[in-house]
């Protein structure tokens, strides 16, 4: 087993790196702190964190307030509450205006587990990512986090970043450095493409190394930037690889799944395929047993891959015999 | 001023042919009072770091901002004839990244006081002496933000901002009391831990004295209750929920800017 850890804990220890550097830097939390991790900040910078309390809309409008003073601020729940429950004040406060407000919220997904589908945050990219002036960011390990977090806090305008409850498994050597928009190819392949973000990213490598063997092989692209989009990444994947499978931890509709759609089918339409939670909600349980009931896992995207490739192989077949 | 600020409203809104002139009539007083009695600002230089904040949270009152704005010399009085066009500064509510002196972007209601907080929390963090004031009507006080703010502006002890409350007692679409009624109004802010006063918000003196009294007050918030009448100084617009959102025809503005000229 590869190491792992935690991408909300090194969000904390980061922020206070970032606090000690920059005395701008301001901190707002909903009452989550010891879950966010942002009470190690807290505890080294009292007089810059702002507990909020459990008023998530307020929260978000004191976070514009703060910046449109000139500090930058990080503001922190869970992923749930941090898209749903605030999301006008989000619109209004700081996608129409722009401000330097970092939203990173942790425990999104499913892989939140048994607290169940309340606490399950799956449409939160789909909101985030209609909003305009946003940069959304899924680190897919705490090296990614770590990198993402110091990027967005020396990148002007809103980010919203979202982090996992679950330990993840370190895919990045320390070197690692995180670009804004840009895909990270994490191994080469000419007969499809698994463009994943998050933990899902682990699981593409995993599935890889599966396909590998059967001699499919398979290019793993990790986008942990799905606005912007590297576009660029995408439609040289679908030109050398002809296929392309997405996998994400999030609802069908509006994640990474339909933004590189949208991609491949204005520029080089090919087969796809795509690993994600469908239309419906998850219930309680273990994390684990939640990504096994949910498909999210390693298995489940060989067998898309492979069906994928197949028609890959048909579409070829079939132009072959009408002449193309 | 008061009186030529009303003015613009009601040319601004009948040129532009829609808008709310009823609620930015009822706080022509308040921010008559604010732009040229109280505020440390300078037109000329909207970013000054030291500069009081007024941030408006009634969004829809934009034209009476604007007009305060143009006339404190933010831009051209000319420009207010651009109100709610096509490529204007002026929108139909206030966008801070497009008008000078506008601090906040406005509309979806019951967010300014949070933001408010923000900024007040920012000049203590950075040791100003800056005041924060914070316009609000008593319509959006039925959003629960509104109380989520006004908990946490006590918790923070943010003797430096001040909220006004334009109470017209009227809301779009009827009486707030027979709406969602806010009563009692006063005692809901004290129980919140601000100190409140209660005043006619269309007695220069006594908006000025409750000013005052806002800043003398420590470690808590002021919230000024400021009874007010909507449409205020156009007799047909007084306490007419029609002229909520509703701009006046170029007779009614002519009939209204008569009236105003003559009081």
């Amino acid at each position: 087993m590869s190491m792992e850890a935690s991408t909300r804990e090194t969000y904390g220890k980061t922020l206070i790196e970032l606090g000690k550097q920059n005395k701008d830097i301001v901190v707002l939390d909903a009452d989550l702190s010891p879950s966010t991790m942002t009470h190690f900040f807290a505890r080294e910078f009292p007089n810059r964190f702002f507990d909020c309390g459990l008023e998530e809309q307020n929260m978000i409008g004191i976070a514009a307030g703060l910046a449109a003073s000139g500090k930058t601020v990080f503001a922190s729940t869970f992923a749930v509450f941090a898209s749903c429950r605030c999301f006008d004040q989000v619109r209004m406060c700081l996608s129409q205006t722009k401000l330097n407000v970092k939203i990173v919220a942790t425990h999104g997904g499913i892989s939140v587990g048994e607290d169940g589908s309340s606490h399950h945050a799956i449409e939160d990219l789909a909101l985030y990512c209609a909003l305009p002036g946003f940069t959304v960011v899924v680190p897919a390990d705490a090296i990614e986090a770590a990198e993402a977090v110091k990027v967005a806090a020396n990148t002007y305008g809103p980010f919203y970043i979202r982090l996992s409850r679950l330990k993840t498994p370190l895919i990045y050597p320390e070197s690692y450095h995180f670009k804004v928009g840009k895909a990270v190819t994490m191994r080469q392949g000419r007969d499809a493409t698994i463009i994943a973000m998050g933990i899902m990213v682990a699981k593409a490598l995993e599935a890889s190394d599966i396909l590998a063997r059967q001699e499919i092989d398979c290019r793993v692209i990790n986008m942990p930037t799905l606005k912007p989009l590297d576009e660029q990444a995408i439609v040289k994947a679908a030109s050398e690889t002809h296929a392309i499978v997405v996998a994400e931890e999030h609802l069908a509709h509006g994640g990474l799944g339909s933004r590189v759609a949208q991609v491949v089918a204005r520029e080089k339409p090919v087969p796809m395929g795509f690993i994600n939670l469908g239309d419906s909600y998850a219930m309680s349980g273990k994390a684990k047993e939640l990504l096994q009931r949910y498909g999210l896992t390693a298995k489940n995207i060989e067998d898309v891959v492979k069906s994928v490739v197949k028609r890959k192989f048909y579409q070829y077949l079939q132009g072959t015999r009408s002449g193309e | 001023m008061a009186k030529k600020l009303r003015c613009h409203v009601i040319t601004m809104t009948a040129t532009a042919g829609s808008g709310h002139p009823g609620g930015s009539l009822s706080a022509a007083d308040i921010i008559t009072t604010l732009y040229f009695k109280i505020l440390h600002h300078d037109p000329k230089n909207p970013q000054w770091q030291d500069r009081d904040r007024f941030i408006l949270s009634k969004g829809h009152a934009a034209p009476i901002l604007y007009a305060a704005l143009a006339e404190s010399g933010y831009f051209p009085v000319a420009e207010l004839a651009t109100l709610r066009k096509l490529d204007s500064r002026l929108q139909g509510h206030t966008d801070r990244n497009l008008t000078p002196g506008v601090e906040m972007s406005a509309g979806s209601l019951g967010q300014g006081l949070s933001f408010s907080i923000g900024v007040a929390l920012a000049a203590n963090l950075d040791r100003r002496d800056y005041k924060t004031y914070v316009l609000l009507s008593d319509g959006e006080c039925d959003e629960g933000q509104t109380w989520e703010a006004a908990m946490s502006a006590a918790q923070f002890k943010l003797d430096n901002l001040t909220a006004i409350v334009d109470c017209n007692r009227l809301q779009l679409s009827g009486w707030t009391q027979d709406i969602m009624n806010l009563e009692p109004f006063a005692q809901k802010w004290q129980a919140f831990g601000w100190h409140t006063v209660d005043i006619d918000g269309h007695d220069f003196d006594q908006i000025l004295a409750a000013f005052q009294e806002a800043e003398k007050t420590k470690t808590k918030p002021t919230v000024i209750i400021a009874h007010t009448i909507k449409g205020k100084g156009v007799s047909f617009m007084e306490n007419n929920v029609a002229f909520h959102g509703k701009a006046p025809t170029s007779e009614e503005a002519e009939r209204a800017l008569k009236e105003l000229k003559r009081a």
